[in-house]
């Protein structure tokens, strides 16, 4: 029997006459890794800090372990674990002071926090930077070390807010790495985040959000398989020729979709309608067939991509 | 079922007065102003301290040498034990101010340190009084420094000057509470500078370094607005052992000074990181 940890209802949030968050459900069950995807503005980190218990919503309900951040705010802190998407460490510590002084703002004894440091440092491959002022650390480093300070307390769920946003991919590489740790060890996780291939490493489920509200919810997989088709054919015929071309390729297969630089064509068979193409005598000047990721899902959801 | 103990000290908290914005954990914010300033600017830190001194060389004895002896209440004093304690009142207050306007500035806007610490289960109100506890810590060693400077010097007057201290404690209380309320309504640097702005002409002209009484009855009446007035009467009256019931007023304005300030500053970080 799975535990429910957090779930929501209706949940809404508005900035004014803005609405950030738009009635949207949800739920995340213990041990998941759970997924907000969406462009900037979608509400993810609205809908994040509102789980976080710094922000309060509007309407609707929200529980995180049975707790309304409304009136257990400081209780439900102390459940998590954040990150945030701009770091907010602590410039004049070290990283082991870093480590420390955030284990006592829970009020957690000193022997407990000291005792974690060892861990965490060797969690967050930081120990040859233990005494390292922070703000000699590269990004990457900083972003492990954030992650490393959220667990000094032990969280049940971790909070990221776009975890990688901004590191080089070596550095996205590695802090995947490390957060795939934790969901083996069976932590779970609430990610947001505007990268379709962190959401595939990463979600065992996720929403798909756009303009406050939820447009669709799944596993990956199967949000590929619901909204997309297996393969995904990328033709370009050149700026002025695609919108001419576009026409005679749209009865060729599914559906397509039209971009400013390429057209997709969306196939179970990639190849095969590649050669339908050329034996059409319409001759794109690049081509590639790919398998369907999220973004596919989010451009078939809302005709727009992720990154704008 | 296992609860972490981060979750059962927050739960302890539940039923106390004003557990939302208040979870008792200044301690812990003094905790981090120690380990921050073991590896502080030096030379900012004792500029506090030495800045009064050079004050009183320059002005107590330079100046003092050309001046006859000043008549307080009855007592004839020289000049320099007339300023000591307007500089002692003038330090608290300036320690207070750095560390509540331009430290807490920064902390706010650039290195997001208190977004960090709110995340936890922290209030405002932690945040707020441990900051202007590191205050008033500072506020309090450059009180004892300068009377340690001042005392053997034969400047205080009287034993009611050792309450001097307690009363610079209050005077940086209220200057803190202030002065991080209105930073955390700042947005840029530029209007940090503001403040400096006010600050100098306010030790000019708060009876510093001659009696109120010098001024035209207006100007004397705006000085009397001014918290810096009231804080070099407070301690001038306490070295000099000129005691009464006005020094209780004095000490007044200082903790409505305090509660105006802590109210705004927590008010203004809930508005801010609890939205």
């Amino acid at each position: 029997m799975s535990e429910l940890l957090i779930s929501a209802r209706g949940l809404t949030k508005k900035f004014g006459d803005f609405v950030a968050v738009n009635g949207i459900d949800f739920d995340v069950q213990k041990g998941e890794s759970f997924g907000l995807l969406g462009p900037n503005g979608a509400g993810k980190s609205t809908t994040m800090r509102i789980i976080g218990a710094t922000s309060q919503r509007d309407s609707g309900t929200i529980t995180i372990l049975g707790k309304d951040p409304e009136k257990n705010g400081p209780q439900i802190r102390a459940h998590l674990g954040v990150v945030p998407q701009q770091d907010s460490l602590d410039m004049h510590l070290t990283v082991v002071e870093n480590l420390y002084i955030y284990g006592r703002y829970f009020g957690l004894p000193r022997k407990f926090v000291k005792g974690k440091i060892e861990e965490l440092l060797s969690f967050a491959q930081l120990e040859e930077k233990r005494d390292a002022k922070v703000e000699t650390l590269s990004g990457g480093m900083k972003r492990r070390l954030t992650i490393a300070r959220a667990l000094v307390s032990e969280p049940e769920i971790l909070m990221l807010d776009e975890p990688t946003t901004g590191l080089d991919p070596q550095a996205r590489h590695i802090l995947w790495d490390r957060l795939f740790r934790l969901k083996e060890q069976g932590v779970t996780l609430v990610i947001t985040t505007h990268f379709m291939d962190e959401a595939e490493q990463l979600c065992d489920r996720l929403i798909v959000m756009d303009k406050g509200n939820i447009m669709a919810e799944g596993s990956p997989a199967s949000l590929i398989k619901d909204y997309s088709t297996k393969e995904v054919l990328e033709v370009r015929f050149g700026s002025d020729r695609n919108q001419e071309v576009a026409n005679k390729l749209r009865s060729m297969c599914e559906r397509t979709e039209e971009l400013p630089d390429r057209i997709l064509m969306y196939s179970d068979d990639g190849e095969a309608l590649l050669e339908q193409i050329y034996s059409a005598e319409l001759h794109p000047k690049t081509s590639l067939v790919r398998r369907s990721s999220l973004e596919d899902v989010f451009l078939r959801l809302t005709g727009r991509t992720l990154i704008e | 079922m296992f609860i972490p103990m981060a979750v059962a000290i927050a739960e302890a908290r539940i039923g106390k007065r004003g557990e939302r914005f208040y979870s008792g954990r200044v301690p812990q914010l003094l905790e981090r102003g120690f380990i921050a300033f073991k590896s502080s600017t030096w030379m900012i830190v004792l500029s506090g301290f030495v800045e009064p001194v050079l004050y009183l060389l320059s002005f107590g004895y330079g100046i003092g040498k050309l001046l006859p002896t000043i008549d307080i209440g009855g007592q004839n004093i020289q000049y320099a034990a007339f300023i000591a304690p307007a500089l002692l009142a003038t330090s608290a207050m300036n320690g207070a101010i750095y560390d509540s306007t331009m430290n807490v500035f920064f902390k706010l806007n650039h290195d997001r340190v208190y977004h960090g610490m709110l995340a936890t289960s922290m209030g405002p109100l932690d945040v707020a009084l441990g900051e202007i506890g590191w205050a008033l810590l500072r506020g309090f060693s450059y009180a004892c420094a300068f009377m340690g400077v001042v005392a053997p010097l034969g400047l205080i007057q009287s034993v009611w000057g050792l309450l001097a201290i307690p009363a610079a404690v209050l005077i940086a209380f209220g200057f803190a509470s202030v002065g991080m309320a209105i930073t955390s309504y700042l947005t840029s640097f530029q209007q940090l500078e503001v403040i400096n702005v006010f600050l100098l002409p306010m030790f000019l002209f708060s009876g510093s370094f001659y009696p109120l009484s010098v001024f035209p009855q207006w100007l004397q009446f705006v000085a009397n607005l001014l918290p810096l007035t009231h804080a070099i009467n407070l301690v001038r009256g306490l070295c000099l052992g000129n005691l009464s019931f006005s020094l209780l007023g004095h000490a007044l304005y200082f903790v409505v000074m305090i509660i105006c300030g802590l109210f705004f500053t927590t008010k203004r970080l809930n508005a801010l990181f609890m939205k």
